[in-house]
């Protein structure tokens, strides 16, 4: 499983294809795609609806498998691992955020932030040192106590970043993380997000469809008709916006 | 806006329509309350038919004369003398000069039952000639009757399907004597049915009783000469007897069994029902729960709580009575006339009846749906009627 | 231990559906345990019937009697060690509602063949000697207040006085025993008996005691053997055999009890199996986000299934002790079933009930929940 080509590239994806079948209809969402994400990278991918950008980030998460093509995180080759060992592995390396949190309603914000760590060997104590530690960097220590629905969207969003960066993952994907609030909470959400990868040195590749949030990225790919678009693509697309 | 009970209509409507997707946890309330239902009416049969078969044995016009502080033929005796006194009694029915009363005696036998290779207790009762005539309800269905004097037997239907190698031409060997089984009689369903009858005059010495009788069995002119016959023989100093009307004997040996049976059904009827209430109650409260946005929209619109409440009740009457008719149903196909056989403590002996499922046990069955239902949606349905319209239309 | 937490709060989530899941199961298991018990106490005697100890009874039926003299003719044949004789009485105490079984007894000899009955020394000899002399079970003393010395008068209805009065005992002894062993029973001398009937020369049956309980169906035959063609042929089996023929008079009844039993099980197997599915069909978002942190199928399962154990234990568990404290603390029985009470094999049948019970209900639910895809589980908001 493990892959030694490309060392500097912490995410690699080759040749990818994914097509869903709908009864006897096939959908190509994904089409010969490429994409090298550096590690430290912050990276945006944007595009339309249906364009395949939430099948892309789930294929790198190890969600979902190819039809065909190579996915590899941290030289291994999430494409060929079993289901078991994916879901260590994505324990291990993959912090996921949301757009709607997908917090346990019936748990407190330290308890969710918990989650990840039942699956590490760590003691009690240590668990607890861990989500203190997280709840902290998203600035939400005074609130470990209270249930998602005490806390406001903004809220429920920090604590589903502290319960995605509570294991220390290599990545982390954010699928629309600020699609579900409004432009203030957002902000700090991304404020949060540039944090986190400029001080903690996190890698991350967030889905957004708001060229506001794109942004504050490093560096934005632009995804349409399950492919990239070019550069001259995305100049044509610019033009385009810039006449409407 | 709409007039009140189209609101209900509108509601119930928009309820049961939904039901489609909750068919799983439907379906299991249905079910449960079938089960209920079921096992309910099942249990209250045995009883039911139990009591029937005893309290139906004899008329008004049959009594059963036995020694006093006797509680069962059994325990009772007498010599030749007092049979005789009571066969004089005033009030008998006569037929040609001959009353119409049976001295008799009543011992056990060991048969195997069906299914068990174990004996049961099976009563062999000797009568005389006049047996049949007190009965009245007496017929051979098959073969025919003994010949006084012989080592033949005769048959109860109920018996002859219930206990092993009672059929006409069957040999049994009981002490020194081997008995010929020479036909099948009915006696009207009665608990006669489950009996075997000999010629008393041949049981006697065969059992070492003598000129002696257990029991003496009459049939009187008229209900009415109940009192006369009673009072001519308990006054008579010559004789110690003790006087009842058959159908009273019989019904009183049945009181610790259909007691017993009854308690046992009622204790499981109404345990389960409280399980099958709970299925119900969860099964609403998930169906207000699904429908909370939905209900809430319509009180926003205007719908009382009023109709939202009677459309959960609705649902839920609905769905128990489906479960009550299907378990009542199950339960006349499957046990109304099953026939049984069991040890009646009371007189130490078996007794074949058949489980009869009647009319008022299976409107109780029903009733006792529908109480479910209706206690298993009165609580979700108050809940849907209280739900805050502001907060629910929020909730996903 | 450390997903406990998880799965409780899970199973807080809906409180009211999981406390009414709960006490259907647990109904489930009150029913399962009186059920077990009647059907126990309908087959009484049969648990504690010993295999060293047959009895021999008149081969047409038990309410014929066997001459006394076969009793010296059974203890010589070899292999026997002790033989005892019983006599039905069928007495009435103040009223025939106030059912209980007596029987006229050789008294050392019964006694002796019954160490289960436990009584002090001193009544035991007091009973002995004294020919009017009852020894009575204790929940019978208990039920009409009797003490040792009391003088009790029961009416024959088989058996009479010359003058048909009713006959007097004196309580001389009580004794216990433990669950399952009936203490309803009255015993007294076949002598008092014999000597005011007259009846001298006939018992009820016998039983005996032999060395060997693996020459039962051999001492058996060669007692059977003693008395062929005789007047009063016997036919002698095991108690155990005895007392299980006996359960088996009560016929088909017992076996619909049994299927009712299994109705019953099957009905709340299917209502809580359904509120488990429901649960887990509510959450299948919130299983894809497990899922996704890293929890594997395995985890998912076993959370499930958890659920559905921590439910079916707490309420089966909780009905199954509730059944065992209460038949073991009153005699819920009465006078109409005497040895009411929950074995523990019935506690370990409902144990192994309990088991399967969690495992089925939780198990279309877990696999279901197992299987889920996370990208399907996370797309249905």
């Amino acid at each position: 499983m493990t892959d030694s080509t490309d060392k500097e590239a912490l995410v690699r994806v080759e040749g990818v294809h994914k097509i869903y079948t709908r009864g006897s209809e096939k959908i190509d969402v994904l089409q010969n795609l490429d994409l090298k994400v550096p590690e430290g990278d912050f990276l945006a991918l944007m595009g339309p609806s249906g364009s395949g950008k939430t099948t892309l980030l789930n294929l790198i998460g190890g969600l979902d498998r190819p039809t065909s093509g190579v996915v590899a995180v941290a030289g291994e080759r999430v494409d060929k691992a079993s289901g078991r060992q994916l879901a260590k592995w994505r324990s291990r390396h993959i912090g996921f955020v949301f757009q709607f949190y997908n917090l346990l309603p019936v748990l407190t914000a330290e308890r969710n932030v918990e989650l990840p760590l039942l699956l590490t060997t760590l003691s009690r104590k240590q668990r607890a040192k861990h989500v203190a530690t997280a709840l902290d960097v998203v600035g939400l220590a005074n609130r470990a106590k209270h249930y998602p629905r005490q806390l406001s969207g903004g809220q429920e969003q920090r604590v589903g970043i502290a319960r995605a960066i509570v294991s220390d993952p290599t990545l982390l994907l954010c699928d629309e993380p600020t699609g579900d609030l409004d432009s203030k909470s957002g902000d700090e959400i991304l404020d949060l997000l540039v944090a986190l990868n400029r001080d903690h040195g996190k890698t991350i590749i967030m889905v957004t469809h708001d060229p506001h949030a794109a942004a504050r990225a490093q560096r934005t790919v632009y995804l349409n008709k399950g492919m990239l678009m070019s550069e001259a693509e995305i100049a044509e697309m610019r033009a385009a916006e810039a006449v409407a | 806006m709409f007039s009140w009970i189209s609101q209900v209509f509108m509601v119930s409507w928009f309820n049961l329509r939904n039901l489609k997707e909750r068919l799983g946890t439907s379906l299991s309330t249905v079910v449960g309350v079938a089960g209920v239902v079921l096992v309910f009416v099942a249990v209250l049969s045995i009883a039911n038919g139990f009591r029937t078969t005893m309290s139906s044995t004899g008329d008004e016009k049959t009594v059963i004369v036995m020694r006093s502080g006797a509680t069962d033929e059994m325990s009772s005796g007498f010599g030749n003398d007092t049979a005789k006194i009571i066969g004089d009694a005033p009030g008998i029915l006569r037929k040609d000069g001959i009353a119409v009363s049976s001295a008799e005696l009543y011992v056990i036998v060991d048969v195997p039952k069906i299914g068990t290779d174990t004996p049961a207790n099976v009563p062999l009762r000797g009568v005389s000639a006049t047996a049949p005539e007190v009965r009245g309800t007496f017929e051979i269905v098959e073969g025919r009757m003994f010949e006084p004097g012989k080592n033949e037997i005769i048959v109860g239907s109920a018996a002859s399907t219930q206990f092993v190698g009672l059929e006409v031409g069957a040999d049994h060997r009981w002490g020194e004597n081997t008995w010929r089984v020479v036909g099948i009689f009915d006696n009207g369903g009665t608990v006669e049915d489950s009996e075997i009858w000999a010629d008393v005059k041949v049981l006697q010495p065969a059992y070492r009783r003598g000129n002696s009788y257990q029991s003496v069995h009459v049939r009187l002119e008229s209900a009415d000469a109940y009192d006369a016959f009673k009072d001519a023989l308990t006054t008579d100093p010559r004789v110690n007897v003790k006087i009842e009307k058959k159908s009273d004997y019989h019904s009183g040996q049945s009181t610790f069994l259909s007691a017993t049976i009854l308690v046992l059904g009622l204790v499981i009827g109404v345990l389960m029902g409280f399980g099958a209430v709970f299925g119900a109650l969860n099964t609403m409260y998930t169906a207000v729960s699904t429908r909370t946005r939905e209900i809430a929209t319509l009180r926003a619109l205007g719908f009382g709580a009023g109709p939202v409440v009677i459309s959960v009740l609705v649902e839920s009457l609905m769905l128990a009575t489906l479960g009550g008719l299907i378990g009542s149903g199950l339960a006349y196909f499957v046990f109304n006339g099953f026939q049984a056989a069991t040890l009646n403590w009371q007189t130490f002996s078996q007794v074949a009846f058949a489980f009869a499922v009647t009319p008022p046990l299976l409107i109780g069955g029903l009733v006792y749906a529908v109480a479910m239902g209706f206690v298993g949606g009165l609580f979700p349905a108050i809940r849907a009627a209280r739900l805050p319209v502001a907060t629910a239309l929020r909730e996903l | 231990m450390k997903f406990l937490y998880l799965i409780w709060r899970n199973l807080m989530r809906k409180p009211i559906r999981t406390l009414l899941n709960l006490l259907s199961i647990f109904i489930a298991f009150v029913l399962f345990g009186a059920l077990f018990a009647v059907k126990t106490a309908f087959g009484v005697g049969v648990e504690i019937a010993g295999l060293d100890r047959l009895i021999t009874i008149h081969k047409v039926s038990l309410i014929q009697p066997l001459p006394k003299g076969y009793g010296n003719k059974i203890e010589a044949v070899e292999g026997v060690a002790s033989v005892a004789h019983a006599t039905w009485f069928g007495g009435v105490y103040q009223d025939p509602k106030n059912f209980f079984a007596q029987f006229a007894v050789s008294p050392e000899s019964y006694l002796a063949l019954y160490p289960e009955a436990r009584l002090p020394e001193e009544q035991k000899q007091a009973w002995f000697e004294n020919r009017t002399g009852a020894l009575v079970g204790r929940q019978t003393a208990d039920r009409f207040g009797w003490q040792v010395g009391d003088r009790i008068p029961i009416q024959g209805t088989i058996w009479r006085t010359p003058d048909d009065s009713a006959w007097e005992f004196t309580i001389e002894g009580i004794y216990d025993a433990d669950k399952g062993f009936d203490t309803t029973n009255f015993f007294f001398h076949f002598d008092y008996l014999a000597e005011t009937t007259g009846f001298d020369n006939v018992v009820g049956w016998y039983i005996l005691k032999i060395d060997d309980p693996e020459r039962s169906a051999q001492i058996a035959a060669e007692i059977d053997r003693l008395f062929a063609n005789s007047s009063a042929e016997t036919k002698t089996s095991t108690e155990k055999a005895f007392a299980q023929g006996f359960a088996n008079q009560i016929g088909n009844i017992g076996k619909i009890v049994i299927s009712i039993l299994v109705v019953v099980f099957f009905t709340l197997l299917l209502v809580s199996g359904n509120t488990m599915a429901l649960s887990v069909r509510e959450r299948i978002n919130e299983l894809g986000v497990l899922k996704t942190l890293g929890f594997t199928d395995s985890h998912v399962l076993g959370m499930v299934l958890g659920e559905s154990y921590l439910v079916t234990l707490l309420g089966g568990g909780a009905g199954l002790a509730l059944v065992t404290l209460l038949t073991r603390a009153f005699d819920l029985g009465g006078s109409i079933l005497p040895t009411l009470y929950l074995p523990w094999t019935g506690v370990w049948v409902g144990l192994a009930l309990l088991a399967a019970m969690g495992f089925i209900s939780g198990a279309i639910p877990a696999l279901q929940a197992q299987r889920l895809t996370i990208v399907d589980a996370l797309r249905r908001t």
